[in-house]
């Protein structure tokens, strides 16, 4: 266990590192304007501009202003360029409403993916596994913009249910959930069509185990050797995928979502700093995202080994 | 991204494996590909949404006749202060207050304007065959390069399989749309190359590279398996090149899973690029795609919400009828489900 | 032995599959009995219909494209027409099954002990956990595991195959049951592995008086622990009689080749050659009249006719088979060499 947790420690350390190279890259390799000139605003001096410059390392070679911006964004001292605000306390603001989106999306997308899932699964062939197949196939086709765009009018505009966007704080819960209701149910959209195919193909597999076939043996009803044999063996895929997903989701992978319903979420504020070319908040919100990847995946490994008694926690 | 299953093809539970055997096997002297084709044209729902999709791709390829035959007007021609007659009486294009023209079910703005007073008909055409521009190259893009990694990735093993394997560890670790809107947005300003940065194959690639890991994983896994297997040593006892055996060899018993990919990866390219131009880092205006559409359409609710159902139900019916078609293809090929129960 | 109780009585039982490309026949017309204390053995190649056959009795080839026919009579009851609910309270109990593989028979998620436990209690809800642990670690013991006290917390990963199947037949005797069905108990197991567990079925077998039906396909394990035997080929019961009929004077030249061929592995335990040329015909579209005939170097033209599964030895009327030639010309046939087997020319035996 211990040598496993460093093994991932040392995993995440790397990715971490190379992931925040990728990114200055990405934006440090293309014409950028004048770094110092934004952070400084256009009132800024000459002699302001060069300790900027100085500061941020923006006069020296590109692995010395890799080096100072990640100081900074360890320190916690980081700046956007554009709007000269604390990095960190942006995304500080922005996390109550990413969060409160990824875990109640991912609390529905897991129920209703495992619930679909097994209906289409024992229904096999059958019209509730054909219907539940049909919009699985329409869910994971639709953008989800596309989706929140007519929530928001047909639900928000023209009936009027749920608000026209934004976020409400936790403090109003009424409001809070009317406001990410639709968000919810239109960022779980794609994962319950996934999860559910995903767990449908899983159990018809499952399903034909030789140990199955001994539970039904033993004179176990189906519903026992579906929820203890079947269920349990074909659940373990499943949540290494919602792990997965739900850690890109909480680091801003819900972008589109937060986007359309204008959360200002943690993936709004990314989306709106690439247009600005904005690289500190970028680097530290890919980065973050990273760092749950790396970090729920060891966690769904912890998991796996509880769930799947095979599996040990080697390095 | 993958999405997983097929469609009721399977047996019930208590059939014994040895019977399953027995009853696949029975075709005899057809190769897997006739086999492959045969279950597939007895699938009339995949067939279906196949042509479906082959009438979206061909309508799209003549959108120029359509502009110049039918609706008399280019994707990004403004016709904002004009008038046209529906029903005998005169309509501005786009009211006074900015209110754009709905359907008229005519020749002429068939399925209305947007602000600009653009052809909606024309534009979703023209946008169309640029969404599946992009999605096609970038499928091609990931296809090839995942084939060439995740082949040599599992076949040479060791460093280079470390190596390989660490680098798509890293794109995997970036949420897809943080990935791509940054690339897009700056390879957008400066151009791959050659290529200016308003190009389609700017989105292109970037969609392309952004899915390599996904397709790259499984063919490894894969390989790694056909490693073990005699014909492999036979042709290296043979004194046959690496590149000899990885291209006779190997990647014939990967292709099915390649073709299994395709689709799936067409569709998820076209998502991707839609989302990416939602975000203004795919393709670029005043070049129309669905993606862009449905973004102005989001821009203009609640005024005009066709703008969004147009260009939205097409994308929609578009991927879904290559996610179908492609689950089709899937079950045909994979060996799981060779019986199927007589209905 | 006790007093002859028939325990199982099978008639006439035909199971089809409906599959894309036709009906498969894999079960077609068997009778047979098992008594009390009797071991019977069915020996035939695989998808020879001797699984399915018994997976019938129990329900487990149950689904929506298998069609039945026949009886089964067990304990008053027909387990063919049986419903679902009925079945359910048979299996584990009354009639318990050991299955071929035991490496995946065992559900890997849990301890051996909580599936044996899962085993006593879902026909006795109402013995306690700890109760039902106690009677888990007696089943181990019987079935010679040792250290069962603390080996009930182990995963079956950590069993090997021998362990794993002395596992399953603890959970098979966990009721008590009248009749054991073991389905190729011993195939996937090691040699010596193998006699050990015949061993420990022939044991339970004195010591509770059930039935039990073995399948196999290798007439060596048959040998040292079957009572009776009925050999299948292609779906059917092509001959069956007592232990020493088959081995000393059998009738079918579908038994004569797998005779030969256990002489054979005997010689040589390396070689696993095909004792029959040729393959089993489809069940989709199996030949007409004798199932065997195209593998058949005897066959002749009245071969083409079903023959009736008779006794056609007048001193063993216990003792039918299904072939039309006279049982003298049999007796000249199947000798090949010194000992029994199955003759295509010179080759069978080099």
């Amino acid at each position: 266990m211990a040598r496993f947790v460093i093994r991932r420690l040392l995993a995440a350390v790397g990715v971490l590192i190379a992931i925040s190279v990728v990114t200055f890259l990405i934006f440090q390799a293309i014409p950028n304007g004048d770094p110092a000139q934004r952070i400084g605003g256009r009132t800024a001096n000459a002699a302001e501009l060069a300790l900027i410059r100085h500061e941020w390392g923006f006069d020296k070679p590109i692995y010395v202003q890799y080096i100072k911006t990640m100081g900074k964004i360890l320190s916690g001292t980081v700046v956007s360029y554009s709007q000269n605000l604390n990095v960190l306390d942006q995304i500080r603001q922005g996390l109550p409403a990413t969060l409160s989106l990824a875990i109640g999306a991912g609390i529905i997308w897991l129920g209703l993916g495992i619930l679909f899932g097994v209906i289409t699964a024992v229904r096999a062939g059958r019209f509730a596994d054909r219907a539940l197949t049909v919009l699985a196939f329409i869910g994971v086709s639709s953008p989800p913009f596309f989706l929140g765009a007519l929530a928001i009018y047909y639900v928000g505009y023209k009936a009027n249910i749920i608000p026209l966007g934004g976020y409400s704080s936790l403090s109003h819960p009424w409001s809070w959930f009317k406001h990410l209701i639709a968000p919810w149910l239109v960022l779980s959209v794609l994962f319950i069509g996934i999860y559910s195919r995903v767990l449908r193909s899983t159990i018809l597999d499952i399903q034909h185990e030789d140990y199955v076939r001994t539970a039904r043996a033993k004179g176990l009803s189906e519903r026992q050797v579906m929820v203890r044999h079947i269920l349990r063996n074909s659940l373990i895929p499943i949540i290494s995928l919602w792990g997965l997903d739900f850690a890109q989701v909480i680091g801003g992978g819900a972008i589109l979502t937060e986007s359309v319903f204008n959360l200002h979420g943690v993936g709004q504020f990314a989306a709106q700093s690439i247009q600005r070319l904005d690289v500190p908040p970028v680097l530290v919100i890919t980065m973050l995202t990273a760092f749950f990847v790396v970090l729920l995946g060891a966690l769904v490994d912890v998991i796996y080994a509880f769930l799947d008694p095979r599996i040990r926690l080697s390095g | 991204m993958a999405v997983g299953g097929s469609t009721g093809t399977e047996l019930s539970a208590g059939v014994p494996a040895e019977l399953l055997v027995e009853a696949a096997e029975l075709p005899a002297g057809i190769g897997p590909y006739r086999l492959a084709w045969r279950r597939l044209s007895r699938n009339h729902g995949a067939l279906f949404f196949g042509v479906i999709f082959l009438v979206i791709v061909v309508l799209c390829l003549l959108a120029p006749v359509y502009s110049s035959d039918i609706a008399h007007t280019g994707p990004n021609d403004n016709h904002i202060t004009e008038q046209i007659k529906i029903g005998g009486k005169l309509t501005y294009v786009v009211s006074t207050i900015g209110l754009p023209i709905g359907p008229t079910w005519h020749s002429k703005f068939f399925l209305g304007a947007d602000p600009n007073g653009r052809d909606i008909a024309v534009r979703l055409l023209y946008g169309g065959r640029n969404s599946l521009e992009v999605g096609a190259v970038a499928t091609l893009i990931t296809i090839v390069l995942a084939a060439i990694i995740g082949i040599a990735a599992g076949y040479f093993r060791g460093w280079t399989d470390g190596l390989l394997m660490r680098a798509l560890d890293v794109i995997w670790a970036f949420p897809v749309y943080i990935l791509g809107v940054a690339l897009g947005v700056s390879l957008a300003i400066s151009g791959i190359g050659p290529l200016r940065g308003n190009s389609l194959m700017v989105p292109a690639f970037v969609i392309g590279v952004v899915f390599v890991p996904y397709v790259a994983k499984p063919i490894r896994g894969q390989v790694l398996g056909l490693r073990e297997r005699e014909f492999i040593d036979a042709a290296r006892v043979q004194g046959l090149s690496h590149v000899r055996i990885m291209a006779s060899e190997i990647f014939p018993n990967i292709a099915s899973t390649i073709i299994v990919f395709i689709p799936l990866m067409l569709a998820n390219s076209i998502l991707l690029e839609a989302g990416l131009s939602y975000l203004g880092a795919g393709v670029q205006p005043p070049n129309p795609s669905w993606g862009t559409m449905i973004a102005d359409g989001v821009a203009n609710i609640p005024a005009a919400i066709h703008l969004v159902l147009v260009p939205g139900i097409m994308l929609v019916i578009a991927v879904l009828s290559i996610n179908v078609f492609g689950d089709g293809v899937r079950d045909a090929l994979d060996p799981r489900a060779k019986v199927r129960i007589a209905r | 032995m006790t007093a002859p109780e028939t325990l199982l009585q099978v008639e006439d039982l035909r199971v089809s599959f409906a599959t894309e490309e036709g009906v498969v026949r894999a079960v077609d017309g068997i009778t047979f009995t098992v008594q009390a204390g009797e071991v019977l053995a069915i020996v035939g190649e695989s998808g020879s219909g001797k699984s399915v056959s018994v997976m019938t009795l129990m329900g487990l080839t149950r689904g929506q494209n298998a069609r039945f026919e026949g009886k089964a009579m067990f304990d008053g009851r027909d387990l063919i027409a049986a419903s679902d609910a009925e079945l359910r309270k048979v299996r584990g109990a009354a009639i318990a099954m050991v299955f071929q593989d035991p490496m995946s028979s065992l559900d890997p998620v849990y301890r051996i002990g909580a599936q044996i436990i899962e085993q006593i209690r879902v026909h006795e809800p109402k013995v306690s956990k700890a109760q039902a642990l106690d009677r888990a670690v007696d089943l181990m013991e019987r079935v010679g595991i040792p250290r069962a006290r603390d080996r009930v917390r182990s995963y079956p990963h950590e069993f090997s195959g021998g362990m794993r199947q002395r596992v399953m037949i603890a959970m098979a005797l966990a009721n008590s049951p009248k009749l054991l069905i073991a389905d190729e108990p011993t195939t996937a197991l090691a040699v010596p592995i193998q006699a050990q567990i015949l061993d420990e079925l022939r044991r339970l077998r004195d010591q509770t008086g059930a039935g039990i039906i073995l399948v196999t396909h290798d007439l060596g394990v048959v040998a040292d622990i079957a009572d009776r035997i009925a050999v299948m080929y292609a779906g059917r019961i092509v001959e069956q009689g007592t232990l020493e009929d088959l081995f000393y004077d059998p009738q079918h030249p579908y038994t004569w080749g797998l005779l030969g061929s256990i002489t054979r592995v005997d010689r040589n335990r390396a070689g696993k050659l095909p004792a029959i040329p040729g393959q089993p015909p489809s069940l989709l579209a199996p030949p007409e009249g004798c199932h065997f005939r195209p593998r058949c170097p005897h066959a002749f033209d009245r071969c083409t006719e079903l023959p009736e599964l008779v006794s056609r030895l007048p001193e063993a009327p216990e003792h039918p088979d299904r072939c039309w030639l006279e049982p003298e010309r049999k007796r000249t046939l199947r000798q090949v060499g010194d000992q029994i087997g199955l003759a295509t020319g010179e080759t069978v035996i080099s």
